[in-house]
């Protein structure tokens, strides 16, 4: 299988995207920004049918879009009083963009699939290194503002008691985010990254009761999901986002029954 | 005894709305005060105030020079499935990555608020009462020589609010922590403070708890 360049991209691709994600999904969890992270794929479509229709690398309009998103979208639930409402129209008008940028831009309902579902063919080794790059910038501001990132996450109340200036977090954060989809969506597509942002760390919930166990619940989780995902792909010739999909709705479901059953007894 | 807080002509209004006017009063070092009043008279505005979260519309508070000021707040959003310990939720306020002087902090306050046992539950399976002393804890951590308490015992049964009281008492007698507690609960005010700050219709009183027989209007 890794006598293919495409399957070692992959791989090492999907490497990151697990560990950024599975990381950043901790947060967005805590957070309550799952639906957020839904409406971020979303914006992300959009931003790749943009670049098509420019001629530039989607993996650049759906960076544009999603932070432009974040921002705009986080502004809107911190202060409006219809949260979901603004969230949805939103997304109804992004979906809406990315719909007329891919007829417009000519490209055939291959690229639309490849954007909405993702490729592994699609990364080259110009297109890992770029993942790569910016996984580990997005960890690094992850890390350099974790201490009020996670208590503003966690107690979101004590820390505006301490003082904590938790709005500049909210847009540090709402960043990192806009960057972790565009980098998932480049293996599991745009309509599915808010799998890895959403389902491993709301396993780990379950099982760690610190941030740090959390988080390295949460990147293991994302890291069997991709790893097995690619794996099965690769084997029975099956889209690599079902298997992820399924693989991580089922770890979730075990643990969810698991902790139920618990709990009952 | 030398002042840890000086309120003087201290006025909140929010449009046309007066909350309070004219508001004078002084906490003595080391004091333990309640501060009652019925719902909705502005306790919790006039705590907003001296914790820097709202500007006073008119006049002004000084604390202390070296006053180390930690807050409870009166609401927290820890549902049940709240995944932290309550050692990791006190610790919040602090590096993901502890040092060794962190970790003892963090171990005296859990000891302190009788939670070492139990530092390994879940903040979201916890009691009311030990969900209360987590949020002191983690308050404590900073070391703070005046705290302030919002309706910290209000959805806590009989038996919490006695432990809540007495850790708060001990607190208070054995490191000298000012303590300013926000209540409506006049006869847990009388069994645990020595001194009351009553709010109402705008204005406020001070004295002894003992001498505190004024029933909410």
């Amino acid at each position: 299988m890794f006598a293919y360049g495409f399957m070692r991209n992959a791989f090492l691709a999907s490497t990151f995207i697990a560990i950024t994600c599975g990381t950043v999904g901790v947060y967005v969890v805590a957070r309550n920004f799952s639906f957020l992270a839904h409406t971020l794929s979303e914006i992300g479509f959009a931003g790749a049918a943009f670049a098509v229709w420019l001629g530039i690398g989607p993996l650049w309009g759906m960076l544009l879009f999603t932070l432009l998103g974040s921002i705009s979208v986080g502004e809107l639930s911190l202060h409006s009083e219809q949260k979901e409402s603004s969230i949805s129209a939103i997304s109804a008008l992004f979906t809406g963009l990315g719909v007329l940028f891919l007829a417009i831009s000519g490209a055939n309902s291959n690229y639309a699939t490849n954007i909405l579902f993702g490729s592994i063919i699609g990364v080259d080794h110009q297109g890992v290194i770029q993942l790569i790059v910016l996984s580990v910038i997005v960890l690094l501001m992850i890390f350099s503002i974790q201490r009020p990132l996670n208590f503003d996450s966690f107690d979101h109340i004590g820390a505006l008691a301490h003082g904590v200036k938790t709005g500049a977090i909210s847009v540090i954060f709402l960043i990192t985010l806009a960057m972790s989809v565009s980098i998932g969506a480049q293996i599991v597509g745009s309509l599915l990254v808010f799998i890895l942002l959403t389902l491993p760390p709301a396993t780990a919930n379950y099982l760690g009761k610190t941030i740090p166990s959390m988080i390295a619940w949460s990147v293991f989780f994302a890291l069997i999901g991709v790893w097995l995902g690619l794996y099965l792909g690769y084997i029975t010739n099956l889209p690599v986002t079902f298997f992820i999909a399924v693989i991580e709705v089922a770890i979730y479901l075990v643990t969810y029954f698991t902790h139920i059953i618990k709990h009952k007894l | 005894m030398s002042d840890i807080l000086e309120v003087t002509n201290l006025a909140m209004r929010f449009d046309k709305n007066t909350i309070f006017n004219n508001l004078n009063f002084k906490l003595e070092k080391g004091s333990l005060t309640a501060l009652l009043g019925p719902n909705g008279t502005g306790k919790t505005t006039l705590i907003n105030i001296l914790m820097g979260m709202l500007t006073p519309s008119a006049g002004e508070f000084k604390f202390a020079d070296d006053v180390r000021l930690g807050y409870v707040p009166q609401f927290r959003n820890i549902d049940a499935e709240y995944p932290l310990s309550i050692e990791a939720f006190v610790g919040l306020n602090a590096p993901i990555i502890k040092s060794s002087t962190v970790k003892k902090a963090i171990k005296k306050q859990l000891e302190e608020t009788n939670l070492y046992q139990i530092k390994n539950t879940r903040m979201g399976e916890a009691s009311g009462g030990q969900k209360q002393r987590a949020y002191l804890a983690q308050a404590l951590l900073d070391n703070p020589n005046m705290i302030i308490l919002d309706e910290a015992t209000a959805s806590l049964d009989p038996m919490a609010k006695d432990e809540l009281m007495k850790l708060i008492k001990h607190l208070n007698a054995k490191h000298k922590i000012t303590v300013l507690f926000v209540t409506h609960d006049v006869s847990l005010a009388h069994k645990y403070m020595q001194n009351y700050l009553y709010l109402n219709h705008g204005q406020i009183e001070h004295g002894e708890m003992s001498q505190f027989k004024e029933a909410y209007e």
